[in-house]
């Protein structure tokens, strides 16, 4: 599998991230060009790079797996499927944007590059092979991601999220990388496959490499924002702006999944009753916290937060089932999630203004008297996020649960759906709003059709794979049994 | 030839598809929303003729339907009806066209939502019934909350919001339960979510109990059975007219209906060890909610625990087993009880129906509930009297009334079993008269009790129609019974041998 020479054709695998790498490094110097009445075509460059790169990735699907780079790095049909919905994710996330950010004078190129930088870091991390690999996707899209929040110098929130975002995050980094290396103590190696083969074959020092577990399955749960380790999550999706939140709540879901597969279910799959047992508490508690204090929430910004949070211990229980039923249902859970998830952000954008932030439940009041259309879109993404037929997120829910009860956890199961009773409440909240009240102020909404196309499209996704979803579920076993 | 057509997928999908329609030509022209409407609602009743007509007095699965749908969980499309669920798809496609008519002058606000809302719903009601496949079963069972809480939640009384929510979340939790339920079905039956597989796997004690009792928990919710009916008298209360008559009319019919379908087949064990415990529900539902009805001083409320205590029946009929004297088999469910079950909760649907819609009849002119605002309504409108009284007349068991029909099965079969449950159950044919009758005496007869209501018009045309339809049918049934028993016997009778067999 290593190559001792050095040749071309070992980049191929890579090429979507080196294919990124030079449209952002272009669209970085090319913005210094542009003049100001110019600056939206770094916009449309951001946008062909994403859909370009994801378009590559796209013309790669089928092809088997390679492992290259002296294994750090694998291009497999897992990989390609999730850097295909990554790159979807962050373009949509920019369409979805795009007034709010222009109209707050934000649309500059440090801050599409910013995107596009941490958009190769979920890239790589996607197709990480290695721990140092890993760390590096990991490393380049959190920075970034950091310095995102923190673009809104003059806002007291978005700086003080951003601190807050930055020291929790080098903290969970630290402890990630403190678990690598006692892994490392453990099985000698960094590579997931070596790693995986020194526990099987027994030539691990298990305690130590189980300690490394612990602090790396720490790590993850504060990348994911699973309870106990979900303090950042509110604060840092409240105090950014919008589409910051979006591009940090979307599509990095997916690049933590590939992480937590890559991490756990290659390398460190030998120790999977070690931390199944973890993942069920960080599963329960992820479950209780984002489901109970949602309901207290009057910001939806924060509401959604928690709900991510609950969402979260929802894919927990599928990954903890520790097997590839289990790991294609959060895969699944995963896709439906970022498609919710960029449709609710989407609505909040879509009624944004000039100096109107759309943040609070109650600016959705009335919603079905301005626009039926819009206020349905809302009710299929609320109904979809509690979990509800025939929505994507019934069936998502359905084959978490499915897997988690197959591995014979029973009990689980029935915690989780009981969980989401509750849940159901602050989803239903935003839905008697809109339907139910009358309207407090003026409701206006986002004038670019792209935008709202967009959006709609979430919704009409998320009620067709509702009613269809055959098809992604069986892409989703299909990458998964290839790959692992 | 009508077997080849796809009857059932008609039954679902065209009503769900003039839903849309009038959704999308708009609150700006009601007129026209209310036409297709009319006849969206018109050819989904059509839709099922066949469905009567072409069935088979068997107890086979007919019209059946089966397309795969999502392979990798081997869940399928699958239809199909027998003698229990046939009459229900019938039932509810003919109160769709009633509700579509009872709205015609009455509702203003946002027409073409409102009646999407009850032809989407008329749709996935169809498909509860009609659905083999437990997932199927139940993406249509939940679906259907969806629509329903609007109607109580945009539509409603004063306090709708509040009803609505209590509604769904309550229905709600006791759906997810089952969900959790069907999960481990599936793993048992080693991947499928065919319910007739689920009716033939194996399950052992403990096992069988708590699927009996997560399934228990989404049934008795929608039934609603004592002590989780609470949601019942707000929820119609708030509800606009024709949420009520669907709620009473069909959706607690669908509680019925799931304990017929999964919970006495699939845990037959387990139905006959609670049956004590459904029978003592059933019968404090019966003769508690009985007494509470009495005391109502809403209309409305007064029907709604009427109709908790009419369920009472129903669920009564379902779990009376014979004991069995030697011990080595289950006791046998009685099949008259079944019946009895049966055909209380269509004649229920009927009369129900009608008491509502009489009481909307009034509202609508008076904007009042309240027993104490009427008296005297008959000097006024002599014609909607002679219907109201009929119906009271209906509802608390008249022979000759569908209400009958239902009532003397179930007494008949539990009589076989106790004789205590059925003196304890026959006390409401005295409470059934006495809260109702009582009722109707004060609003309808006495002396004209107010201004309003001397300037009250009599029920015109449109509204004749409806209550004509209703009448019709509550009488066809009490005095003529025999066809519909004979299209359900055969799916009881086999009903009952199956329950009889312990899966132990």
């Amino acid at each position: 599998m290593n190559q001792a020479t050095f040749s071309l054709a070992t980049l191929a695998p890579a090429m979507p991230e080196i294919v990124l790498l030079a449209l952002v490094s272009i669209l970085l110097i090319a913005d210094l060009f542009f003049k100001d009445h110019e600056k939206h075509l770094t916009y449309w460059l951001a946008l062909v790079s994403l859909v370009g790169t994801a378009i590559l990735t796209l013309a790669t699907v089928g092809r088997p797996t390679v492992v290259t780079f002296h294994g750090m790095f694998v291009a497999d049909p897992l990989s390609q499927m999730l850097k295909v919905a990554t790159l979807l994710t962050v373009a949509a996330t920019l369409v979805l944007g795009r007034s709010y950010l222009e109209i707050r004078n934000m649309l500059t190129g440090e801050f599409l590059c910013l995107a596009l930088f941490g958009t190769l870091g979920m890239l790589v991390m996607i197709s990480a092979h290695h721990f140092i690999t890993l760390f590096l996707g990991l490393e380049l899209m959190a920075l970034s991601q950091y310095a995102m929040v923190a673009l809104q110098r003059d806002s007291a929130r978005a700086t003080e999220a951003a601190m807050k975002y930055f020291v929790l995050g080098a903290l969970s980094s630290g402890l990630l990388l403190y678990g690598m290396s006692m892994i490392y103590g453990g099985t000698g190696s960094l590579e997931l496959t070596r790693v995986a083969h020194a526990i099987e074959n027994g030539n691990a020092r298990n305690t130590l490499a189980l300690f490394g577990l612990v602090f790396v399955v720490a790590g993850i749960a504060f990348k994911l924002g699973a309870a106990p380790f979900h303090m950042w999550i509110p604060d840092v999706y409240h105090g950014a702006a919008t589409p910051t939140t979006l591009i940090i709540g979307a599509a990095p879901k997916l690049a933590a999944f590939a992480f937590i597969m890559r991490l756990l279910a290659t390398g460190l799959q030998g120790l999977s009753p070690d931390w199944q047992q973890m993942l069920v508490i960080l599963a329960v508690a992820s479950l209780a916290v984002g489901n109970i204090i949602a309901i207290a929430q009057a910001n939806l910004k924060r509401m959604l937060a928690y709900s991510t949070i609950s969402h979260m211990g929802f894919l927990l229980v599928g990954i903890l089932a520790g097997n590839n039923n289990g790991y294609s249902s959060a895969l699944f859970y995963v896709i439906a999630y970022a498609i919710m998830t960029l449709g609710s952000f989407g609505m909040i954008l879509l009624l944004s203004r000039a100096g109107f932030e759309a943040e609070n439940i109650d600016d959705f009041r009335g919603l079905n008297q301005k626009s039926k259309w819009y206020a349905f879109v809302m009710l299929v993404l609320m109904f979809s996020l509690s979990g509800l037929p025939p929505t994507v997120g019934f069936f998502a829910k359905l084959f978490v649960l499915q897997a988690a009860l197959d591995a014979g956890y029973t009990w689980l199961v029935v915690i989780a759906v009981l969980l989401s009773v509750i849940g159901a409440f602050y989803y239903l909240r935003i839905v008697k709003v809109m339907y139910m009240d009358a309207p407090a102020g003026e409701i206006t909404f986002e004038r670019r059709a792209d935008a709202r196309w967009m959006l709609s499209a979430t919704a009409v996704a998320t009620l067709a794979l509702g009613l269809f979803p055959a098809r992604l579920m069986d892409l989703c076993v299909r990458a998964i049994t290839a790959s692992l | 030839m009508l077997q080849e057509l796809p009857v059932l997928s008609m039954t679902i999908w065209v009503p769900i598809f003039f839903g849309i329609t009038v959704l999308v030509v708009g609150d700006r022209n009601p007129a026209p929303a209310r036409w297709i409407a009319l006849v969206g609602s018109i050819l989904g009743l059509l839709a099922c003729v066949p469905l009567w007509t072409d069935f088979d007095r068997t107890a086979a699965m007919q019209f059946v339907e089966m397309r795969p749908w999502i392979t990798h969980f081997s869940i399928n499309y699958h239809l199909g009806v027998d003698g229990i669920s046939m009459p229900f798809i019938l039932l509810n496609s003919f109160m769709t066209v009633l509700v579509v008519i009872a709205h015609w002058e009455v509702v203003t606000d946002k027409v073409s939502q409102y009646l999407a809302a009850f032809l989407v719903m008329s749709g996935l009601i169809n498909g509860v019934f009609a659905s083999l496949d437990a997932i199927v079963f139940y993406v249509f069972f939940e679906a259907m909350l969806i629509p329903m809480f609007l109607i109580i939640g945009i539509w409603g009384g004063p306090n709708r919001v509040y009803a609505a929510v209590k509604f769904f979340l309550y229905t709600l939790l006791g759906s997810l339960l089952m969900l959790a339920a069907f999960i481990y079905l599936y793993h048992l039956t080693n991947g499928s979510f065919e319910i007739a597989d689920f009716h033939k796997v194996a399950i052992g004690d403990t096992a069988q109990k708590l699927i009996f009792m997560a399934m228990f928990m989404s049934f008795a919710v929608k039934v609603p059975m004592w002590p989780v009916h609470t949601w019942l008298p707000d929820a119609h209360v708030e509800a606009p007219t024709g949420g009520s008559v669907i709620l009473a009319a069909i959706t607690l019919k669908i509680g019925g209906y799931g304990f017929l379908r999964f919970n006495l087949p699939i845990t037959p064990d387990a139905a006959h060890y609670f049956d004590t415990f459904m029978i003592t529900l059933s019968l404090i539902a019966v003769v508690y909610i009985g007494l509470v009805a009495l005391i109502q001083s809403d209309m409305k409320k007064l029907i709604a625990y009427s109709s908790i205590s009419h369920m009472g029946f129903v669920t009564l009929g379902l779990f009376v087993f014979t004991p069995d004297a030697t011990g080595l088999r289950l006791g046998l469910p009685v099949a008259e009880g079944i019946l009895g079950g049966i055909l209380q909760m269509i004649s229920h649907g009927f009369i129900s129906a009608a008491m509502f819609l009489c009481v909307g009849v009034l509202y609508d002119r008076m904007h009042s509930r309240e027993i104490s605002d009427y008296g005297g309504v008959a000097n006024r409108m002599p014609v909607f009297a002679a219907f109201f009284v009929f119906f009271a007349m209906a509802n608390s068991g008249l022979p000759g009334t569908s209400g009958f029909v239902g009532e003397f099965f179930v007494i008949l079969g539990t009589i076989k079993v106790s004789f205590w449950y059925a003196l304890l159950a026959a006390t409401t044919l005295i409470f059934g008269a006495a809260y109702t009758l009582w009722m109707v005496k004060r609003v309808i007869y006495g002396e004209v009790a107010n201004d309003q209501v001397a300037q009250l018009q009599d029920v015109g045309k449109r509204e004749i129609v409806f209550l004509t339809l209703l009448a019709v049918a509550v009488l066809a049934m009490g005095l003529y019974p025999k066809p519909l028993a004979e299209a359900i016997n055969p799916t009881i009778q086999e009903l009952v041998r199956h329950v009889a067999q312990s899966k132990l």
